[in-house]
């Protein structure tokens, strides 16, 4: 490809944490790559860069997406979250606060992702028992091993999330 | 400080850098950016072995402005203060882009540096790199070799020979024996955050935000690479995603970032991709350990032979010292080891979770378990019957070891004594029953903290450890807190970043008796110096709810403050090592280990080979437990690693190319939540060790590690009555040995 052909750019706009955003961004470029490179919203990490690890899971419309995996120009006219937009009024979703009370972090560098993973898991309706949590839950990896925490936070969020909407 | 039940230490703290963490906050070094800065992206050699004749850059310049092609020609030399770092922690003698010559696939021969990362990445790609290639050493297909003490210091930190007794003479007569030989694949870490580094030249003085695991190392290091003094060198990492080992020392990409900034008169911004993790950093070492173990009929062991070899590089001697659990597990008469190594085209290896003790363990928990069968006594009695009162290879007396208690109270907890037949089935499922020794020598290091108290009853922590996520941010705060006498939430601290008083390694779980134990100092010391101004005895003064005490006389942190005039008390203080030791293993005549004992239930599908983890109970001694949610995570991360060591895990070299075969996490299989089942039973024996040092513990994140392989090949064997001595465990090995069974 040469220079010049490759130097086109296209004209996005999405939302993010439910901000509107405007862009013009090369076609190559990666959601993950656009949200920490252009954005500076780094919460969403590079761990492998192509849909192994999780750790830049973000929601698209609602759903989690590995933001490695989609580019920026897909993501024109869809609203994107990042855990940077999940708490509320500095308040803490019931998701991140389950994570610091059950332990279910050591290095951080996993936790943007798992916790957004977490937040589509429950709405997915697929947090109904610890071994059904721990299924849904394994597209995300977690080297420093928190599993079973992870497993409980998300239990705790979900019945947290359940006895408030009834 | 008495040893007695606390408000603040022993409690359920959750993490003081959870907030940030859980809201996308914190920052990691790959996450600085600086203004103006270079992306770097790396050309890496293709073959193993050769010389690069020359490189061809015109496309890669001709792609777009602001494209620059690094080169060995265009790196500063090193400077010769670098002699004087030893390896470790320089992790490798080996520098690339200073020569032609390349030793491993994988070792970088050009810099690309672009403002964009996609640009750089893009660049990369189009450096045309000519080689002439060598013959390949294959390090796995070498005679082993004895180390050679020139090539790095690793080989130094233990022996490489060492004998007790008569132990071939014992193997001989003795009436029931085994010999087998275990081995294991390289593992690599793959902790989640891939190395990175932004380096920054900024007059003369060169700041690093970088992804580490010793602020002093890299401080160092980088300042003898360019003859700086140690003041002009700037290291910041108030995060670290996961270390393992792999970033405990100094690797070759900090030193080409901070030298591709210089050269460019730019920040530069290196992040190693995963595939980059492969070969760009260390990993653990293919090893291959010769077992030979004899007892008499009531299984007091006769003889411990364990001879172990691994693979290394052609550019230092890294040994990884597997022979230190026949040095310090079981009391024996007659113990052998040796240490080889085998040299070839490869990356050098390096210390990671769990070093020495995990592979180690492996092989001697492993054969100490066939020797159980071999003579029809229970695994667990065997060890009971073997257990070293003292340290095996000395003599001396452990600091403090409470073994004994963590056997009856796992084997209380699991219902070791009364589990069912191996190979009982339930379903397809044959159940298999094991347990192991956990074992890790505990190193101190020599570490300062400062604390400072101020009128207004709050206190600040400072010293520049790193928290990879092993909770020393949270604990030390914790001991501040208690031995002040303040709430948690009046405790505040900075860490990862020079300037502040020097800090240990976050390694060979030393942080929390190296560093630790300087912050309990200095608040004793602070409470020392306001009982001074009171006039009050020492020993009679208590710090307790905001105040400071004796006997009936009682006043707030402010009034006493404001009594002396004071608006801060601060102190700093080292814990020193004896003899001015930069580190040791335990005082001197008290040597130091942590203990456990930990029981699996396994299941196996004697039709696929499958195996399932179902529950797991550990026990540990480890002296006293400072918050028992993040020593629980601590924990329960080991054994999930120990899982992956043992059903797994491994990276496997091509025997032509020299390459790794699989770079990725797809290749490459690592536990993730769906393996790991719930019901993992932790528990510590309350112990208090006052003679490693004055809060009263001892280290668990290596511990935690170590045993597992073993306990779980043990259940293997009782469900299916297969040995299996060559980690992985896959379902492959299994079927091929039922087969054979």
């Amino acid at each position: 490809m040469s220079a010049s052909a490759r130097s086109q750019t296209i004209d996005i706009s999405l939302t993010v944490n439910g901000r509107p955003v405007q862009a013009s961004v090369e076609p190559r470029l990666s959601l993950l790559d656009f949200l920490r490179e252009e954005l500076d919203l780094t919460g969403a990490k590079k761990g492998c860069n192509r849909g192994e690890c999780g750790t830049c899971t973000v929601l698209v419309d609602g759903r989690r997406v590995n933001s490695c995996l989609v580019l920026a120009a897909s993501a024109s006219n869809h609203e994107v979250v990042t855990v940077e937009g999940l708490a509320k009024d500095g308040e803490l979703h019931p998701v991140q606060q389950a994570f610091i009370e059950a332990d279910a972090l050591q290095c951080g560098f996993c936790t943007s992702g798992q916790i957004i993973s977490a937040v589509a898991c429950i709405e997915e309706g697929h947090a109904g028992s610890t071994e059904e949590i721990r299924e849904w839950m394994s597209g995300n990896l977690c080297r420093c091993s928190c599993y079973p925490q992870i497993a409980e936070a998300v239990e705790m969020a979900a019945r947290r999330m359940e006895a408030d909407n009834a | 400080m008495s040893h007695q039940e606390s408000s603040v230490i022993s409690e359920k703290v959750t993490r003081v850098d959870g907030p940030s963490k859980v809201r996308g906050e914190a920052r990691y070094a790959g996450d600085q950016k600086v203004d103006g800065q270079m992306h770097a992206v790396p050309v890496l050699a293709t073959i193993p072995a050769g010389e690069l004749e020359s490189i061809d850059a015109k496309q890669a310049l001709a792609l777009a402005d602001g494209i620059v092609v690094l080169t060995a020609r265009d790196m500063p030399r090193l400077h010769p203060d670098l002699d004087n770092i030893t390896v470790p922690p320089l992790a490798t003698r080996h520098i690339p882009m200073q020569d032609n010559l390349i030793l491993y696939e994988g070792q970088v021969v050009a810099l690309v540096l672009a403002p964009s990362l996609a640009l750089a990445t893009e660049a990369a790609k189009l450096v045309k790199p000519i080689y002439r290639t060598h013959s390949y050493i294959n390090p796995e297909h070498q005679v082993p070799q004895s180390a050679d003490p020139a090539r790095g210091n690793y080989s130094g930190s233990g022996p490489l020979d060492w004998t007790k007794g008569t132990p071939d003479a014992a193997y001989a007569s003795a009436p029931h024996k085994v010999k087998s030989i275990y081995t294991q694949p390289s593992r690599h870490a793959n902790a989640m955050e891939p190395s990175a580094i932004v380096a920054h030249w900024h007059d003369g003085q060169l700041t690093v935000w970088d992804s580490m695991q010793h602020i002093s190392s890299v401080q160092i290091t980088l300042a003898a690479v360019f003859g700086l003094s140690i003041e002009d060198v700037r290291v910041i990492a108030p995060h670290t995603g996961g270390g393992f080992g792999v970033k405990a020392f100094v690797w070759p990409h900090e030193i080409l970032a901070a030298m591709a900034s210089k050269v460019c008169g730019k920040a530069v911004k290196f992040v190693l991709t995963r595939q980059h993790m492969y070969n760009m950093v260390g990993y653990q070492p293919q090893m291959t350990q010769h077992m030979a173990l004899a007892c008499d009929e009531k299984g007091q062991l006769a003889a411990i032979r364990q001879d172990v070899e691994n693979v290394t590089s052609l550019t230092d001697d890294y040994v990884e010292f597997g022979s230190a659990a026949a040095r310090s597990f079981y009391a024996c008469d007659n113990i052998s080891i040796s240490q080889r190594v085998k040299r070839g085209n490869i990356n050098l290896p390096t210390f990671m979770r769990a070093p020495w003790d995990g592979p180690g363990s492996w092989a001697l928990g492993s054969a100490l378990d066939e020797l159980a069968h071999e003579a029809g006594i229970d695994p667990l009695d065997m060890r009971i019957r073997n257990h070293a009162d003292t340290e095996p290879q000395t003599g001396e007396p452990w600091s403090s070891k409470m073994l004994l208690e963590c056997y009856e109270e796992g084997a209380r907890r699991f219902g070791w004594r009364t589990r069912p037949e191996g190979g009982t089935r339930d379903g397809y499922w044959l159940r298999g029953f094991g347990m192991a020794d956990c074992s890790q020598g505990q190193a101190r290091f020599q570490s300062s903290a400062g604390l400072t108290l101020t009128a207004e009853g709050t206190a600040h922590v400072a010293s520049s450890f790193c928290d990879m996520g092993t909770g020393p941010a949270t604990i030390f705060r914790q001991v501040a807190a208690e031995a002040l006498g303040l709430p948690l939430s009046a405790v505040t601290s900075d860490h990862g970043q020079t300037g502040l008083p020097a800090a240990g390694p976050t390694y060979g779980q030393s942080t929390t008796i190296s560093t630790g134990n300087a912050v309990l100092m200095a608040a004793r010391e602070i409470k020392a110096k306001l009982a001074a101004h009171l006039q009050w005895p020492v020993a009679e003064t208590v710090m307790e709810d905001g105040c400071i005490r004796r006997n009936n006389e009682r006043l707030s942190i402010k009034d006493a403050m404001k009594l002396m005039g004071m608006q801060e008390i601060a102190s700093e203080s080292t814990f020193a090592l004896p003899g001015g030791a930069y580190v040791d293993m335990g005082a001197p005549g008290r040597p130091a280990r942590s203990f456990g004992a930990l029981f699996v239930e396994v299941l196996v599908d004697p039709d696929l080979g499958l195996v399932r983890l179902r529950r797991a109970t550990g026990v540990y001694s480890a002296g006293r437990i400072l918050n028992p949610l993040t020593a629980r995570s601590q924990i329960t991360g080991g054994i999930i690693w120990g899982w992956g060591m043992a059903t797994m895990e491994g990276s496997h070299l091509d025997p032509e190319r020299g390459r790794w075969i699989s770079r990725d996490l797809a290749g490459v299989p690592i536990p993730v939540n769906a393996d790991i089942p719930a019901d993992l039973d932790i528990s510590f024996v309350e112990e208090f060790d006052h003679e490693a040092g004055p809060l009263g513990a001892r280290g668990i994140g290596e511990l935690a590690a170590t045993g597992v392989a073993a306990a779980v090949g043990n259940a293997i064997f009782d469900a299916t009555g297969a040995r299996l001595h060559d980690l992985p465990i896959t379902p492959d090995k299994i079927l091929g040995a039922l087969r054979l069974v």
